[in-house]
């Protein structure tokens, strides 16, 4: 099944959502991050790829700011959204991070009831006026995160007691709850079996439609099923970036050559 | 023979034992050690622990056993008439001990010869002061009665003392036949040895609970004497607290209980959000360098003993308070002792109780939870204050819970600055005192141990230890809970 | 799969330019933060206010103020028949020393030139107005001095006694003059009499060894009093509970560690453990109250009995402290020496507890320190209130014959009436906390220093 040739293309836009040029990203003394340069596409699905320790979920944590939260952690170079610097002194990380969302590798739901779970991120950027706005959120995120008709009649149950599937959907939700417009997804389906991995490969799918979806992941297979945009990272560096098709197909790089091939890894 | 000198008898003979073992087993063995079972060491510990186990075991409880037949066998013996007046049995005995003891002393100093401690008689000579001489203080004259009981103290005790030496010396050396006996190269004394240490750590391992009976038997004994003396109803419904040693006096709990609570109340109102927000700001603000500086500090406050902050109360938090809030400045205060004080200062020997056992419980809290927050645009704050903390609340009532038993159950604090009186009141400015303030006075002033108003501590002492201990069992209980959900 | 339909355009401010909400959010993450901030503040201003205290009040405690006298000891008084035999010097009393003192101190007054009314006061005779600046001790260790050497008799010599506990106090700034206006221990003129002295290098404060290395005195002479004697008792407990918790907490350890099946009986051992680490230490002076005392008619006030009812307090902490390091020996060396053929004790005596040794220790050491600041518990076994005023003769009475302790000490000295006692016990809360800090600091070097990552 995991032979499954990539979801066709439609409508993939030329508009740059996030542009990264000359990123370094420092833990203490380990240089995780050598000057990588990528324009990431919105209403695309880009992913990133990469042997474990090469630095793609390091870099997709400098998009939402999320390395801040790290103390050892020193980012450099310039990454705009909509063309505007992220890191500027400025911007508030909190409204970044409104706008681009993150869903994590293990389901991590607040131990809180589901409603309260989505309900959670609109609530302290004071997106609803009143309980009718909120409930109607919570719906049309759980909808879209393909979770409604599994939920909805216990929404009051704690986020904990669903299956691991049912958890990262719902964490689908919760970061679509707040409307941004982009999602960042690091191995979102690591933790998961098949039956939920694809469950969560066809949201994301349906999810281009509106967001610029950046995932991390360990399956080239998955990369190909779900993206159209392809970045391979290896040992800190961007080596390759392209559409999928080219990339997996007819790799510029030997290196990007050798990984798909199943040489290092 | 003295227990000291039958002990290093006991051991020696041990000792000799090993010798003995091990050479026996080499012997045995032709002189080479290959042939043996075990390592020639363990048919010398052998020999060595069966010697001195038993033997020792019998000492020590022949020493705890022995007095009390003995106290039985001469009460039994003392005459109804002097118990006349209002003397009971516990005094007039510990009278005969008092007395026996001086003989014993006055012997082996040379003031007396042993003939002359056995056969002596009130009627003829003034004992009291020949005790006196030797520096035994007895209070009242002694009766004929209860010198006669004292040397038939003295005679069963060392009939009791000789018979101990020989059933000791019997035991030791059976022992130690045995084992030689048994000693040959195919016995397997490695795993005797290793049962016996076993067992020994057995028996370390239940001190604990030899512990917890002890507590639970010594206050179970005098609070059921108390209540035979004082109606249980009374002490747990009275509302007034006034021992007075000459009788009559009005011994209800309920002002010591609210006194201990409105002190432990304080003392939490203090140090609950500091020890909280310390906690939080440390685990989820700081930068490791201050963490590193900052916590320990606060830590220094725990190891501190409560006389110093019982003397800092008295001393000077006690004045201070009485600046602001006694005549000279609001006039709500009469004296520096008063449950402020006593609360303010529990208080702050709490915060690192708090503050360590809540930074635990937070750091306890998955990162994922955070990042979960964080990465969709919550603050910190936000993120500790609906995230980190409602995951984290179960823990952290349990600390609050284990704190707040260690409030009710500290003694120095109250006992130097919560003052003496027992009174309920609402003013927080007004001297109180405590369940364990009480304990103490109860029992280390100059009352007889058998009246109701010594008793009375015991009955104190045991509702302490249900509260405490109902406390302790519930947070742990709830802390364990709380662990095993994020384990 | 999906009816959602495309979220409407929120309208969302650039990155750079924050809307109200936002700010109001950052404003109160800064609240918080400083919430925070306050509290740690608090904690730590709290503890340097308590050190300062106690620095502040105790230091004191450390010097003491003493008169430099030129005493000229009167054969006519001291050794009437004049043949230095040693029965009848011994005969005469302490009483007889006092007009020694007066005349010295008069002979000051006149030295020096002082016009005070004192330069009248008695020479003989019950008391003087002169005492007052001395200790009541000060005839006593005259006397001594003399018993010491006989020879001193017929010469003048120089002796350096304590003044009395109001002129140290007013060399230390405790005692002023509007405090003695209603105090009938001390006068004004006693004090002028002082500053003139003090100028003439009579009277001075000197480093007070004393304090440490000397007993108890009683309520009359705080000036006399020293902690030497509770340091001893506390020694000979903590001797008692070093000889007792190390082994049956370890002993305990091992076994419910290493040993222990899983069933009821060993559930109820731990579970009987966590508790009694929460039980109030008075609890623990009950049980040795009714079990060591009234039961086993062990010795009131005796150290042994202290260290016992302390050994059974440290033991939970002893043994929790030890069963963590136990457990951080990794089970690879427990099954390296299995694979050689050892027994399952052989592996645990010869590899888990040695490397376990350096854990056991740190927690028996800060177990030792917890115990040594213990209070409560002696309160009840007769350690408070006990007059420490004699060093225990020998080893045996160390452990048996009545003692006082450190903590009892500095209780005991909070109690008493008179002002100047509670300098001494500040200054015994400095002494008690430079032996806790040394044991702990100790702790804190063993685990750096044999500190293991696996």
């Amino acid at each position: 099944m995991y032979d499954t040739p990539k979801l066709e293309s439609e409508t993939v836009t030329d508009e740059v959502k996030i542009s990264a040029r000359g990123c370094q990203v420092h833990y203490g003394d380990n240089h995780a991050i050598k000057d990588v340069d990528i324009d990431i596409q919105d209403k695309t699905v880009t992913s990133f790829i990469g042997p474990s320790g090469c630095g793609k979920s390091t870099f997709l944590r400098c998009l939402n700011r999320m390395n801040d939260t790290i103390d050892i952690c020193r980012v450099q170079g310039n990454i705009t959204l909509d063309g505007q610097d992220i890191y500027d002194p400025r911007v508030d990380p909190v409204q970044l991070r409104a706008r681009v969302g993150m869903v994590f590798q293990k389901p991590n739901p607040f131990p809180k009831s589901i409603y309260d779970n989505v309900a959670y991120g609109p609530k302290i950027h004071g997106m609803a006026r009143n309980k009718a706005d909120l409930d109607g959120i919570v719906e049309k995120s759980l909808r879209r995160a393909a979770i409604w008709d599994e939920v909805k009649d216990r929404l009051g149950a704690p986020g904990t007691g669903l299956s691991g599937g049912q958890q990262q959907r719902l964490c689908i939700a919760r970061a679509v709850a707040t409307e941004p417009e982009v999602l960042l997804m690091d191995e979102p389906c690591s933790a998961l079996d098949p039956i939920a991995t694809a469950q969560v490969e066809e949201l994301i799918d349906e999810l281009r439609q509106d967001y610029s979806v950046v995932i991390v992941t360990h399956s080239m297979q998955q990369a190909a099923r779900v993206s159209q945009k392809t970045a391979f990272f290896h040992l800190g560096n961007l080596v390759e970036y392209g559409d999928t098709g080219q990339i997996f197909t007819n790799p510029a790089d030997t290196r990007t050559e050798s990984y798909i091939t199943g040489r290092i890894g | 023979m003295p227990a000291i000198w039958l002990t290093l008898a006991v051991l020696a003979l041990a000792t000799a034992g090993y010798v003995l073992g091990r050479a026996r087993a080499l012997t045995s063995a032709g002189g080479d050690s290959r042939k043996l079972h075990s390592l020639p060491s363990y048919y010398g510990i052998h020999v060595f622990l069966f010697t001195a186990a038993p033997a020792l075991a019998l000492l020590a409880l022949w020493i705890l056993v022995q007095p009390l037949i003995i106290e039985r066998a001469v009460s039994t013996h003392l005459p109804e008439r002097v118990f006349s007046g209002n003397a009971d049995r516990g005094l007039v005995m510990s009278d005969v001990r008092r007395v026996a003891n001086g003989l014993d002393l006055a012997v082996s100093q040379g003031a007396m010869t042993t003939e002359y401690a056995r056969t002596v008689r009130t009627e003829l000579t003034d004992v009291r002061e020949r005790l006196g001489e030797v520096g035994v203080a007895v209070g009242s004259d002694i009766g004929p009665e209860v010198l006669r009981a004292a040397q038939n103290y003295r005679s069963l005790a060392a009939r009791g003392d000789l018979l101990r030496s020989l059933t000791i010396a019997v035991l030791a050396l059976g022992g130690l036949l045995v084992s030689i006996i048994r000693t040959t190269r195919d016995f397997r004394a490695r795993n005797v040895v290793e049962q016996a240490i076993l067992g020994l750590l057995l028996l370390s391992a239940t001190i604990a609970i030899l512990t917890t009976i002890g507590i639970v038997f010594s206050l179970i004994f005098n609070t059921v004497e108390f209540f035979g003396l004082y109606p249980a109803w009374d002490f747990f419904l009275g509302l007034t607290w006034s021992p007075s040693f000459g009788g009559g006096s009005e011994l209800g709990i309920f002002p010591l209980l609210w006194g201990t609570f409105y002190i432990s109340l304080i003392a939490l109102a203090v140090s609950v959000p500091i020890g909280l927000f310390a906690a939080v700001y440390l685990s989820e603000y700081a930068s490791p360098h201050v963490r590193s500086v900052a916590k320990p500090l606060i830590e220094v406050l725990a190891g501190i003993p409560t006389i110093v902050y019982g003397l800092f109360a008295l001393l000077t938090v006690g004045p201070l308070l009485m600046r602001v809030f006694g005549d000279g400045g609001v006039g709500i205060m009469q004296a520096g002792t008063a449950v402020m004080t006593a609360g303010l200062v529990m208080g702050i020997m709490l915060i690192p109780f708090v503050s360590s056992l809540s930074d635990d419980i937070i750091n306890a809290v998955p990162q994922a939870m955070r990042d979960g927050s964080l990465g969709l645009g919550a603050t910190r704050s936000e993120t500790v204050r609906q995230v980190v903390l409602p995951a984290a609340l179960p823990g952290i009532v349990g600390a609050i819970l284990l704190a707040a038993s260690r409030a009710i159950g500290e003694t120095m604090i109250v006992v130097m600055g919560a003052g003496a009186a027992a009174r309920l009141s609402m003013n927080p400015f007004d001297a109180m005192t405590t369940v364990t303030a009480k304990i103490v006075s109860q029992l280390t002033g100059d009352a007889d141990f058998a009246s109701p108003e010594a008793l009375v501590a015991f009955a104190l002492g045991m509702t302490l230890f249900v509260i405490t201990l109902g406390l302790n069992v519930l947070a742990l209980y709830i802390v364990r809970r709380y662990r095993e959900q994020y384990e | 799969m999906t009816d959602a339909t495309v979220p409407p355009a929120v309208a969302r401010p650039g990155l750079f330019e924050g809307d109200a909400r936002t700010r109001k959010r950052n404003a109160a993450e800064r609240r918080f933060r400083l919430y925070g901030m306050i509290a740690v503040g608090a904690g730590l201003f709290f503890l340097v206010t308590l050190l300062f205290a106690i620095v502040s009040n105790g230091i004191g405690a450390f010097q003491q103020t003493s008169f430099t006298l030129r005493v000229e000891m009167r054969e006519d008084v001291l050794d009437k028949p004049g043949n230095r035999n040693i029965e009848d010097i011994k005969a005469v009393k302490t009483f007889a020393y006092k007009p020694l003192l007066r005349a010295a101190i008069l002979r000051e007054i006149e030295g020096n030139g002082i016009d005070t009314p004192l330069s009248g006061a008695k020479i003989v005779g019950f008391s003087s107005d002169l005492d007052k600046l001395l200790s009541d001790g000060a005839a006593a260790k005259l006397r001594n001095q003399v018993l010491a050497n006989p020879e001193l008799i017929g010469r003048t010599v120089e002796v350096t006694v304590l003044a009395s506990s109001r002129v140290d106090g007013y060399l230390k700034g405790r005692v002023t003059r509007e405090s003695i206006a209603r105090d009938k221990n001390l006068d004004a003129e006693h004090l002028d009499l002082v500053d003139v002295l003090r100028g003439a290098g009579v009277v001075g404060k000197g480093i007070n060894t004393a304090f440490i290395t000397g007993t108890d005195a009683s309520d009359a002479r705080p000036e006399q009093a020293g902690m030497g004697v509770s340091i001893l008792g506390s020694f000979f407990m903590m001797l008692v509970v070093l000889l007792l918790a190390l082994p049956i907490g370890v002993a305990a350890s091992i076994y419910l560690e290493e040993f222990a099946p899983q069933n009821r009986f060993t559930d109820l051992i731990e579970v009987n453990i966590s508790n009694l680490a929460a039980v109030p230490s008075i609890v623990f002076g009950i049980l040795g109250l009714a079990v060591f005392i009234q039961f086993m008619h062990l010795p009131q006030s005796a150290p042994l009995v202290g260290g016992l009812v302390l050994t059974l307090m440290t033991l939970p902490t002893i043994i929790i402290s030890t069963r963590a390091s136990l457990k951080s020996v990794p089970p690879s060396i427990r099954d390296a020496a299995l694979g050689v053929g050892a027994s399952k004790m052989q592996a645990v005596f010869h590899h888990v507890l040695p490397l376990a040794m350096p854990g056991i220790l740190t927690g028996t050491i800060i177990g030792l320190a917890q115990a040594l600041g213990e209070t409560a518990p002696l309160l009840l076994i007769g350690m408070v209130g006990y007059i420490a005023s004699n060093y225990p003769d020998g080893v045996g009475a160390g452990f048996l014959d009545p003692n006082s302790a450190m903590p009892a000490q500095i209780y005991e000295w909070a109690k008493r009436a008179d002002p100047a006692f509670y300098e001494r016990a500040w200054g015994g809360i400095i002494v008690l906390l430079v032996f806790l800090a040394a044991m702990n600091i100790l702790a804190i070097i063993l685990r750096r220093r044999f500190e293991r990552r696996w």
